[in-house]
């Protein structure tokens, strides 16, 4: 057997895959092979590093060295300079964004360092379509150890113990979920797995089954092994292509080697998994829903009780957990409950993902133990604001949760301090935003996705978020009163406590969250007709610098409504009455004489 | 591939295909375990460095010893190539000069394995190749 000494690990996440990926590990492969290297060099596709924006990344082992932006045109460099010379590639290497320094290895990035990785401890580490790799990594030897060496009981217990909460939004606790679920007598039972992943920019469920789809196969197994289930069901959204391709091919190579199936390592317990599709809408993403989606049915919440523990999938017990949830179960069985339950905060126990998007430097993955603080999260693992600028607020839990400002960043990040603080953990995503944003457009755009989602079962969210949506749209235009934001506060609350289901009850949020900690910004748009940010065109003004204005008429000749007036080189007028905004002078001036202010 | 039919045979195999990791493995936390780099500019290939390289990452694995070897380019001691340097964990790095497969071998068994300081060491003024 070859032994190698450098691994090359290439992205073959979704992010990378579009910006040729592929591409590159053929001409690594092509390099290698024409260099004689084959014994030397060992090609890797693994699943997401995180880093994403800035990919397709290459990672050389064993020095860590971190590639970014590589395109198959650098595979030679690589080859030649690094593997035959062993100097590094200085131009493809992450430059620091304060210190403009290259950085020679993954190890010194400060994306890297704060993070600790449990859900994502394979995803750009393992081949993802390859069980042996994954096996080397431990996949499946919690399951092994549960079912030889511990009882259903045992194991709910552990899992109670290490205090795991689910990670696909409510942060209910785990174990005391499979506890219900176990005790509640049927012929049949099944386990769900979420992964929906309905809320716009979140892409961490999309990963960990791209990147460690074994991980959650074992995890759905132990659960099924816990309640007394032999069935486990996948509900995934049709628009992640990869992640179903990858579990297809997991789970047949989990059956050929028989840890799905019958008679798992020996036991007597069986146990297989199907996928389900769904068409992507948000609402799917609630167990009810995507119960009822699974049956066929229209894809509607329903009352609970009854819970799906008692009555789910046909009727049947069923446990259903987060993708996110799924994957931390088997590292706790192997290193125990007190290990994970180290990790984190009093009432929020190991790590979570979070999708970092928005006004931020490093726009990407991150797992980091609860209980960071934003201001870590923002500005040393995220770098910090994006050219420079001022943080104005994060957005958590998506179109369910609540906006965050200055005042929060030193909050330590976990379930209770989000819902404390008017937001929420959801799912993971986290949208940055900086003083060009404006606080009352953000809610709007909120409000927009859940009209958009909203299934119409009942009228406080079919109605209620229309209306504030229209609120909303009327005080960007300029046109709202101190009435409408009474009003906007009101409805909110009505909604939050009368809607069906989750979706209605945290769709206010956004507007909640941004009246209290941007109440000045909702008034400067009412009373003074501004937007302080500079973000509402509505409430903008097209304005030419007599000193820049040379006279040429340009803008003159192309306003559509005739409002601009000036004399031929002379500095020119706009009538702002009858101006429409249409933006078209300033296209048309060639120096710099129109702004908008 | 046949069917695994036991939580031992389930081990078994994972010892075996962990070798194939191992390189990832170490990768991991390299200040933990001995840190090797041999010089690879042109001189240091000319004077047999690549044979060095070869036969240490070889030699480590077969011999179930934990390291991180990679290469690195010149280390500005040209006269005594082939050079490398080595940083146990958390002690100074040391570098040795005129390194031949035997010497390799000693630094292997001696140095990295129990400590013990060896003929070969470039001493002085150092400063480590990255500073
Ligand atoms: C509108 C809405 C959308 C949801 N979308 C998701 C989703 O995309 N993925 C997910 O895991 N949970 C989602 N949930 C939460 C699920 O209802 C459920 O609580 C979760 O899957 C349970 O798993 P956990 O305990 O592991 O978090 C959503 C809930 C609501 C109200
Ligand atoms: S709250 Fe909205 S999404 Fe939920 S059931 Fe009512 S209408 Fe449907
Ligand atoms: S196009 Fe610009 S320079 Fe020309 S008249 Fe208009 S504002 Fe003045
Ligand atoms: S924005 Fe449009 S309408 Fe207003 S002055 Fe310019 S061209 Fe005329
Ligand atoms: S997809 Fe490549 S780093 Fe995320």
């Amino acid at each position: 057997m070859a032994t190698f000494k450098y691994h090359l690990l290439i992205c073959g996440g979704t992010g990378c895959k579009a910006s040729d990926s592929d591409g590159i590990i053929t001409s690594l492969n092509k390099e290698i092979k024409e260099k004689g290297l084959e014994n030397d060099v060992k090609v890797v596709t693994t699943g997401c590093f995180g880093f994403c924006e800035k990919g397709p990344i290459v990672k050389v082992l064993p020095d860590n060295t971190f590639y970014t932006q590589v395109t198959p045109g650098d595979a030679a460099e690589i080859i030649q300079e690094h593997i035959i010379k062993g100097r590094k590639v200085e131009r493809l290497l992450y430059t620091d964004p304060e210190t403009e320094n290259h950085i020679a290895d993954s190890k010194h990035m400060g994306f890297y360092q704060k993070q600790i990785r449990i859900a994502l401890r394979n995803c750009g580490f393992i081949d993802p379509e390859n069980l042996d790799e994954a096996i080397s990594r431990d996949a499946y030897m919690a399951l092994g150890k549960a079912l030889t060496e511990m009882t259903p009981q045992e194991v709910i217990d552990e899992i109670k113990k290490s205090g795991l909460r689910g990670r696909g939004g409510g942060g209910f606790p785990t174990g005391l979920k499979w506890e219900f679920a176990s005790k509640n007598e049927a012929d049949q039972k099944y386990v769900v797995c979420n992964a929906d992943e309905g809320d716009p920019g979140a892409f961490m469920d999309r990963s960990i089954l791209e990147g460690d789809p074994h991980t959650v196969l074992e995890a759905m197994a132990i659960c099924g092994y816990t309640m007394g289930a032999d069935k486990g069901l996948i509900y995934i959204r049709a628009e992640y292509p990869l992640a179903i391709k990858r579990l297809k091919i997991a789970i047949d190579q989990a059956r050929e080697y028989g840890l799905l199936g019958k008679n798992i390592l020996g036991t007597d317990f069986n146990f297989d998994i199907e996928l389900r599709y769904g068409a992507g809408a948000f609402v799917c993403g609630e167990e009810t829903a995507l119960i009822h989606s699974m049956e066929g049915e229209r894809g509607e919440p329903t009352f609970k009780p009854p819970f799906p523990a008692e009555s789910g999938y046909n009727g049947k017990p069923t446990n259903v957990n987060n993708v996110e949830t799924f994957a931390s179960v088997p590292v706790i069985l192997l290193k125990g409950a007190d290990w994970f339950s180290s990790i984190g905060t009093e009432k929020s126990k190991g790590t979570k993902v979070f999708a970092l998007a928005g006004k931020i430097n490093n726009v990407g993955l991150i797992e980091v133990p609860m209980g960071t603080t934003l201001r870590e999260v923002i500005f040393e693992i995220g770098g910090g604001i994006k050219d420079g600028k001022k943080f104005k607020a994060v957005q958590t839990g998506g179109p369910s949760g609540g906006c965050l400002t200055e005042k929060h960043l030193d909050t330590p990040i976990d379930f209770d301090n989000l819902i404390a603080e008017g937001s929420m953990m959801g799912s993971g995503g986290m949208i940055v935003m900086d003083e060009d944003d404006c606080m009352v457009s953000v809610a709007k755009f909120y409000l927009d996705f859940t009209v958009e989602e909203s299934c119409g079962k009942c009228t406080p969210c079919r109605i209620g978020n229309k209306r504030l949506y229209e609120i909303l749209d009327k005080i960007t235009k300029g046109e709202g009163t101190m009435e409408d934001l009474d009003n906007l506060k009101n409805l909110s609350n009505v909604i939050k406590d009368t809607a069906l289901c989750g979706l209605g009850q945290t769709s206010p949020n956004p507007v909640l969250s941004t009246l209290d900690n941007f109440w000045d910004e909702y008034v400067a748009h009412v009373t003074d007709k501004k937007c302080p940010a500079g973000a509402c065109t509505d409430l903008m003004n097209y304005n030419i610098i007599e000193e820049n204005c040379v006279g040429c008429t340009a803008c003159a000749r192309a306003c559509p409504v005739n409002c601009i007036t000036g004399e031929r080189k002379m500095p020119h007028h706009i009538d702002q009455a009858a101006c429409i905004k249409c933006g078209t002078c300033m296209e048309k001036c060639k120096f710099n004489a129109i702004e908008l202010i | 591939m046949a069917k695994i039919t036991s939580l031992n045979d389930l081990r078994k195999i994972k010892d075996d295909l962990q070798e194939k990791i191992r390189l990832r493995e170490n990768a991991e936390s390299p200040e933990s375990m001995a840190q090797i780099k041999v010089g690879m500019a042109t001189s240091g290939i000319a004077s047999g460095a690549k044979e060095i390289f070869n036969f240490l990452v070889e030699e480590l694995d077969k011999r179930n010893v934990s390291a991180v070897v990679t290469q690195t380019g010149d280390m500005g001691y040209s006269y005594a190539e082939p050079t490398i340097e080595v940083t146990l964990p958390g002690q100074d790095p040391v570098v040795f000069g005129y390194v031949t497969v035997d010497k390799a071998d000693e630094i292997i068994e001696k140095y990295i394995r129990n400590g013990e300081l060896i003929e070969g060491i470039i001493p002085a003024n150092y400063k480590t190749i990255d500073d």
